[in-house]
């Protein structure tokens, strides 16, 4: 019985952790149609942001939750004023700058840091679950995912700033006739996917600790779930880290990590080709 | 435009001459040994070149037929001996994979992005698998796979049909170079050819081939099946090489160098991406000789300069300066200008 | 009586509209029909039924009595079937001369291709826009490389979905002439607005209206129907 709780909560963080890595680009992707391949290293920042903070003696969940999703949301905005946004409309220009832009942050996190693991005990201790002990913190980052993610639809939904932010995104002209200004629209939408990212990088550092090349192992499997989900941010993004996710974890405790880890890549390649417009494409098409 | 080819092959022919018979004599022995490894890598640029360029099937995960033919060359060589069959199940192995992948994929229609990040996630697939391959239990006859470590002590290229006879550093920067020039002068002549002119105008619209009787699908089939073999050739040269083939050629960055090098260099020319992946190379190396800072500062910011100053690449930007300082003289000749359409 | 085109209760559905309903047309060998309608009647969705561009909902269509339903674009166009798109489906990068050779291409060699090219640059007053690339090319030019493009590949059959659309009047007077010229070695399909175009070609035309034939005839009979008139709601004879 113990077994079974154990791999319920394994699969819903793993799902909780992809949904957090995937939310920011799935923001500005599904948003903007940006494909910003520094997203990786948002994530790493974010990281190395909280952890720094904390080194200096500002409250962890400060550091955080406050903090780094600033710090990154800052870099996000300078990000999108000083290149992105002449770039518009061109997929691969947008491609190999955001690329460059991937190297650009790696090495200047490479010079600030060095090459060595930066890290933080994650808090809270463990839970005892029959034979097997859990990290509390485990429970908190899927509890961080779901805010997030209910967060960003109810926001979207509900709020006068989500309606003008979907707007714009479909309408730029439309929105400036009515008195938005499409050009802070898009640099606020690019800010709050930054800001996303550099949040789950911050909760995520705990446990993996963070190198200047963390962003390297995000991004593959963030692009993956962003695409595989499809146009729609929340529903999509939803529907593939549950997929997905949930796959690669009991796949993994079924066998092995790597084999858990191919099995996600598998499912997502048949996804690929046979929902090609993603799971939301498919399904849930008015959704959000 | 027929000129700009003329000067590309000619410039080409010379360029190859030079390399090939001067070259050698002029600098030392670990420069062509560099050289060499450029050579490698520009038969893998050429193949993206060919595949995305000038067909417009964004392979994002091209630099898997060149791992693919890596380790076909790695296995193969310590379990035969002799080097010659392995560069052949090098370019045949990708091939079939290829076509494989490229049947899955073409015949389901599927657009751009996602045809993209299924390649990407099949190069993803062979560097998980290959990397938990550590541990002497995995083996291919003779060849352990070694995980994250790669194969190491790959022999030289020997003549064909004697093992015994291994080329030297000099010998395998003469063959590589004309196997990259070889590569061009095959591409540039496929091109010409009407199955050429197919691919080329399947990029530019691919609805419209096919509502002038050709199946689109085959004709990028084939694309694909041609790059892999190609990208697979350079991988048996570039583990040749080394000594080593490891599951970096797996992995995300190489696969990001790839495309660069191509859009750098130029998407949609052939040249281009040469100069690219030489020009990338040799400047990683030399900033990491100079230690100025992280190579990957300047590199990133090279990049991005380029994309907002230089966006269709070098080579476009420099036959566009080319063209309008021609035009210039053309107009200062003859006293008026030729107005377009 | 060789029918060269036929559909039989061809219908295709998008979601809850029905865009085609029930559609039997006849084409014969070598005929000239103009189709005719309102905007949303159905005629471009039929039109790309027919050269393979969408799958029909239901229905048959044969080509020479051979069932092609379904078939992929590229099976259809080699059964001799051409189009000419409402948006102009052209090769923007290439030169117009590559862009009808690669046309030619298909069925002949390098060399008699490049002389079909020649020829149909020639006919369509595009010798001077032989090395133009295409995609620089005004957009009335830019109709008769496509044009061009289609007849190069020798279809029997040529559907037109509103060649006329943004040319001068000077340009449409040529269409029409043009037209005829073709009208003598292929049977055409032309989707249209411009009745003046219309009265200078036709012969028989084909009323389309909320995706069904409202009504066949010749022109001055479909002209002066009453019900042809009341669904164009004032538009009609004099319409440019």
């Amino acid at each position: 019985m113990d077994v079974v709780l154990v791999v319920v909560i394994q699969v819903l963080y793993a799902i909780a952790s992809l949904a957090l890595i995937s939310i920011g680009l799935a923001i500005i992707f599904g948003m903007m149609r940006v494909i910003n391949f520094a997203h990786g290293e948002f994530l790493m920042m974010g990281g190395f942001a909280c952890i720094m903070f904390a080194d200096a003696g500002v409250n962890l969940w400060i550091s955080m939750l406050l903090l780094a999703p600033l710090v990154v949301g800052a870099i996000g905005i300078v990000v999108e004023r000083l290149v992105i946004q002449h770039l518009y409309g061109r997929v691969i220009e947008t491609v190999l700058a955001t690329w460059g832009l991937s190297l650009f942050f790696i090495g200047v996190a490479s010079i600030t840091v060095g090459y060595f693991r930066m890290g933080v005990t994650p808090p809270f201790g463990s839970i005892r679950i029959g034979l097997y002990s859990e990290g509390v913190y485990t429970f908190f980052v899927i509890g961080v995912a779901v805010a997030v993610v209910l967060g960003v639809y109810l926001f979207l939904r509900h709020t006068r700033w989500g309606l003008i932010a979907r707007g714009t995104m479909q309408f730029p002209n439309m929105a400036a006739a009515l008195g938005v200004n499409p050009r802070r629209v898009y640099a606020a939408t690019f800010f709050a996917g930054a800001a996303l990212s550099g949040l789950a990088g911050a909760v995520l550092a705990p446990l993996a600790g963070v190198v200047p090349t963390s962003g390297i192992t995000y991004i593959a499997k963030a692009f993956i779930t962003v695409i595989s989900g499809g146009a729609t941010v929340v529903a999509g993004t939803t529907a593939a880290s549950v997929l997905l996710g949930g796959i690669n974890q009991i796949v993994t405790f079924l066998s092995r990590p790597v084999i858990g880890e191919v099995a996600l890549l598998l499912v997502a390649v048949i996804l690929l080709r046979f929902l090609p417009q993603g799971i939301t494409g498919r399904f849930f098409r008015r959704g959000l | 435009m027929r000129s700009w080819n003329s000067f590309g092959i000619l410039f080409m022919m010379g360029a190859g001459a030079f390399l090939i018979v001067a070259l050698p004599l002029l600098v030392e022995t670990f420069v062509l040994v560099d050289f060499t490894l450029y050579a490698a890598l520009a038969i893998l640029a050429m193949s993206l070149a060919l595949v995305w360029g000038f067909c417009g099937i964004l392979s994002l995960g091209q630099a898997v037929f060149f791992g693919i033919g890596g380790y076909a060359y790695g296995v193969s060589v310590l379990n035969i001996g002799d080097s010659t069959l392995p560069v052949a199940l090098a370019v045949l192995l990708p091939m079939i994979f290829a076509a494989m992948l490229g049947y899955f994929m073409f015949w389901g229609r599927i657009s751009d992005v996602y045809l993209a990040v299924i390649t990407l996630t099949v190069s993803l697939i062979f560097f998980l698998v290959i990397n938990s391959t550590s541990g002497g239990e995995y083996r291919i006859g003779a060849a352990p796979l070694g995980g994250y470590n790669g194969i190491p002590g790959l022999p030289a290229l020997n003549l064909p049909g004697r093992p015994d006879r291994q080329l030297d550093f000099e010998e395998m920067y003469a063959l590589t170079v004309a196997l990259a020039l070889a590569t061009y002068f095959f591409l540039r002549w496929l091109l010409v050819t009407r199955f050429g002119r197919v691919i080329v105008a399947i990029r530019e619209n691919e609805v419209r081939v096919g509502l002038l009787g050709y199946d689109s699908r085959k004709y990028k089939l084939a694309a694909y099946v041609i790059g892999a073999g190609v990208a697979g050739m350079g991988g048996a040269l570039y583990a040749a090489w080394g000594g080593l083939i490891n599951p970096d050629v797996f992995g995300i960055a190489f696969a990001a160098q790839v495309i660069v090098w191509v859009l750098i260099g130029g998407l949609g020319t052939l040249l281009g991406p040469v100069i690219g992946v030489v020009g990338i190379q040799w400047l990683v190396g030399w900033l990491g000789k100079m230690k100025i800072t992280d190579a990957n500062i300047i590199l990133g910011a090279i990049f991005v300069a380029f994309v907002l100053f230089a966006p269709a690449g070098l080579i476009p930007k420099l036959r566009k300066i080319g063209v309008r300082w021609l035009n210039r003289r053309r107009v200062s000749a003859s006293g008026s200008v030729e107005s377009g359409p | 009586m060789s029918m060269l085109l036929e559909t039989r209760g061809l219908t295709r559905r998008f979601g809850g509209v029905t865009a085609v309903d029930r559609v039997d047309f006849a084409l014969e060998k070598g005929e000239l029909r103009c189709l005719i309608g309102p905007n949303g009647a159905g005629k471009s969705t039929f039109f790309k039924m027919l050269c393979g561009l969408l799958r029909p909902s239901s229905g048959k269509i044969l080509l020479r009595g051979e069932v092609v339903t379904g078939n992929d674009p590229h099976e259809i166009a080699r059964r001799g079937v051409g189009i000419k798109t409402q948006v102009p489906s052209l090769f923007d990068g290439l030169t117009v001369r590559q862009s009808i050779e690669l046309s030619a291409l298909r069925r002949l060699s390098k060399r008699a291709a490049a002389a079909s090219a020649t020829h149909f640059m020639e006919r369509l007053t595009l010798d001077k826009f032989e090395s133009s690339i295409v995609g620089s090319l005004a957009h009335g030019q830019r109709q008769w490389v496509e044009l061009a493009i289609v007849l190069a590949a020798a279809p029997d059959l040529i559907l037109l979905d509103e060649p006329t659309a943004g040319m001068t009047k000077e340009e449409v007077g040529r269409t029409a002439t043009l037209i005829r010229e073709i009208n003598r070695d292929h049977a055409l399909v032309i989707v249209e607005h411009d009745m003046k175009f219309i009265r200078m070609i036709a012969r028989k035309v084909t009323v389309f209206n909320q995706g069904a034939i409202l009504a066949e005839g010749n022109v001055e009979s479909i002209l002066s129907n009453q019900v042809v008139r009341d669904v164009y709601l004032g538009k009609g004879a004099g319409h440019a």
